[in-house]
């Protein structure tokens, strides 16, 4: 545990010192300040022809219709940005040769692994955090319901471990970074459009098995509010399948 | 302290190396010498327990490579071909993680770095960040890394490439300085580098030790001739007068054989090739020629294959060096 926090440090510490975490953090929170003003200005729209047609404002699930399909469109956007976070971890390693120095310390994989994930984790927390500005500076001018942000910021934690694990893995292959970030985003637009398939193939079997691997569907139980066993195993097993992956890749490449 | 057996790699088809031992005494420095591409690095990678070896095994302090490969890391320091560091770390960021991955105790972290830094004269670029050093600090910073945690071993491939005469001279006084606190190991293609630095030499070349030595007696070794063994199906024909008047060729040597065969060795001047022209006359004589090959390589032809002259260190080394500032 001491060596996985450790590793975990020292690749914090290289986030906080490269350029990319800030550049994305930036990007990021501005994008869904965006997404979330949109749907304010979208609803204050919808509620003042509402109160222009009846002569009051209809009972609206504030969260509903403001977090969220916020939510749900800033899982887009997490995909795409995810795998700039992660093309590092193991590319730039095994390109500066600093692999040999890990593998040949008193260090097993998995610590090694674990380490890297924690970290990347840890700095999608934060990427996540930034967002907190929005229910806090909604919760000034109206009544806010928090159990179902709560579960919503669970869900997209959880979602963010799968890209990750799934970064780490593209990471561990390729000594090039920007190789590791294009298959990272090879494997994330799959669950994407698996999770398309399953809304077009909605009532076949077949469209049952897609609809179980979408994504954007757990994703969207726990933002509505719910939290259930069946997607957080979901998404725990991806994230372990990746960093299973990894780590069998990383093993592999010893014997080469 | 360090006992190899019979280590062998295969990269897919490739033989990287062949049923290489050797034993290295607790304290000693010892030459891994051979040419590029002889196995060298090979070697080390499986010692320091970075990748396996396909046969045989190895114990470096008691602890077999295999058996107990984390007791093995914990007692190795192991600088790699190319020194293993973060350019965007600080030198004393740097060696802080390297200390805590090696498992350098807490409280004693602070001591190991200090004595690193001193050992290796790092103390005016500790805050340096590494990518702005030059190669020579690199490669200092690269030591510093291999000796924090005190290990009983240093490995270290290749420590002096790439850098300049003085730098050449200085990391070798460092590493003669480690060598009976710590069990040394050290690559090169240099030969006097070898001779230079270390006690015991073992020279590799195409994956195979051909000789262990003490540095002094290799130095007599010296190449005479190129020799090709020829084996034909009449033996009693044979007249060695027909071959030395072949331009170049030297000497015949008759060897053991059975069945009526002829043996020989043909010696030929050096750097010349005898082969065509022996052939056509052993075949015009009707001997009828059965095999003609060169003979296995000799420690003579790894010593052409070597670097034997360093220029620049020589007179580096005879002009007193200024102390060095910083010049990174
Ligand atoms: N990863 C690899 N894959 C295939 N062949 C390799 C690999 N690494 C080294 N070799 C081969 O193994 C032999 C020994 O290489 P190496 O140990 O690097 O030699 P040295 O360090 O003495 O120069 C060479 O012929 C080299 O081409
Ligand atoms: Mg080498």
């Amino acid at each position: 545990m001491k060596n996985i926090l450790t590793l975990a440090e020292k690749e914090l510490k290289l986030y906080f010192i490269s350029p990319i975490a800030y550049v994305l953090a930036m990007v990021f929170l501005m994008v869904s300040d965006y997404l979330f003003h949109s749907q304010v200005f979208f609803y204050s729209t919808l509620s003042s022809q509402a109160m222009r047609a009846q002569g009051n404002a209809p009972q609206i699930n504030l969260h509903e219709i403001l977090f969220r399909p916020t939510f749900l469109n800033m899982s887009i956007i997490l995909l795409l940005i995810m795998p700039l976070l992660t093309m590092r971890l193991f590319a730039e390693e095994k390109k500066g040769r600093t692999t040999e120095l890990l593998m040949t310390s008193p260090l097993t994989i998995t610590e090694i692994v674990l380490g890297k994930f924690l970290a990347a984790w840890f700095i999608y927390a934060l990427l996540l955090a930034l967002t907190l500005h929005l229910p806090v500076m909604l919760s000034h001018v109206t009544y806010v319901a928090w159990k179902p942000l709560v579960a919503s910021y669970l869900g997209l934690l959880l979602m963010g471990g799968v890209f990750l694990s799934m970064g780490l893995f593209a990471s561990s292959l390729t000594e090039n970074q920007i190789v590791a970030a294009v298959i990272s985003f090879g494997i994330l637009i799959g669950f994407w459009l698996i999770g398309l398939t399953a809304q077009t193939a909605a009532d076949s079997s077949v469209g049952e098995v897609f609809n179980y691997l979408s994504l954007i569907d757990h994703l969207d139980n726990f933002v509505k509010g719910m939290i259930n066993t069946r997607d957080l195993t979901y998404f725990l097993s991806l994230t372990i399948l990746g960093l299973f992956l990894t780590h069998r890749v990383v093993e592999s490449q010893r014997w080469k | 302290m360090i006992e190899v057996m019979h280590l062998g790699k295969r990269y897919g088809e490739v033989l990287a190396i062949d049923d290489v031992s050797f034993t290295v005494a607790k304290g000693e420095i010892l030459a891994f010498l051979g040419p590029n591409g002889a196995g060298k690095t090979t070697t080390m990678r499986i010692l320091t327990c970075f990748m396996p070896a396909t046969n045989g095994t190895a114990k470096v302090a008691g602890f077999d490579i295999f058996e107990a490969p984390m007791e093995v890391k914990r007692r190795i320091g192991y600088l790699p071909e190319n020194p293993p560091v973060y350019p965007e770390m600080t030198v004393s960021e740097y060696l802080q993680f390297v200390a805590k991955i090696k498992g350098v105790p807490h409280p004693k972290i602070r001591a190991a770095l200090a004595s690193a830094l001193e050992k290796c004269n790092l103390g005016d670029v500790s805050r340096r960040l590494i990518g702005n050093l030059s190669r020579g600090y690199r490669q200092r910073v690269g030591l510093a890394q291999a000796m924090i945690h005190n290990p009983d071993v240093l490995i270290l491939d290749e420590p002096t490439v790439g850098l300049d005469p003085k730098q050449i001279i200085e990391i070798r006084e460092l590493i003669k300085g480690l060598g009976g606190e710590h069990t040394i190991v050290l690559s090169t293609h240099i030969l006097p580098e070898a001779t230079a630095v270390c006690q015991k030499v073992v020279i590799i070349n195409q994956g195979r030790i051909v000789a262990v030595d003490s540095q002094d007696r290799l130095s007599a070794q010296v190449r005479k001739s190129e020799k090709i063994s020829v084996r034909v199906r009449r033996g009693e024909a044979v007249e060695p007068e027909k071959l030395l008047s072949i331009e170049g060729v030297q000497q015949i040597l008759p060897q053991p054989a059975v069945d009526g065969e002829g043996v020989f060795i043909v010696e030929a001047e050096l750097g010349r090739d005898v082969r065509e022209a022996l052939s056509k006359r052993v075949v015009e004589s009707g001997w009828g020629l059965l095999e003609m090959k060169p003979l296995a390589i000799s420690l003579e032809d790894v010593f052409l294959q070597l670097t034997t002259e360093e220029k620049g260190v020589e007179e580096a080394a005879a002009a007193p060096a200024p102390a060095e500032g910083v010049t990174a």
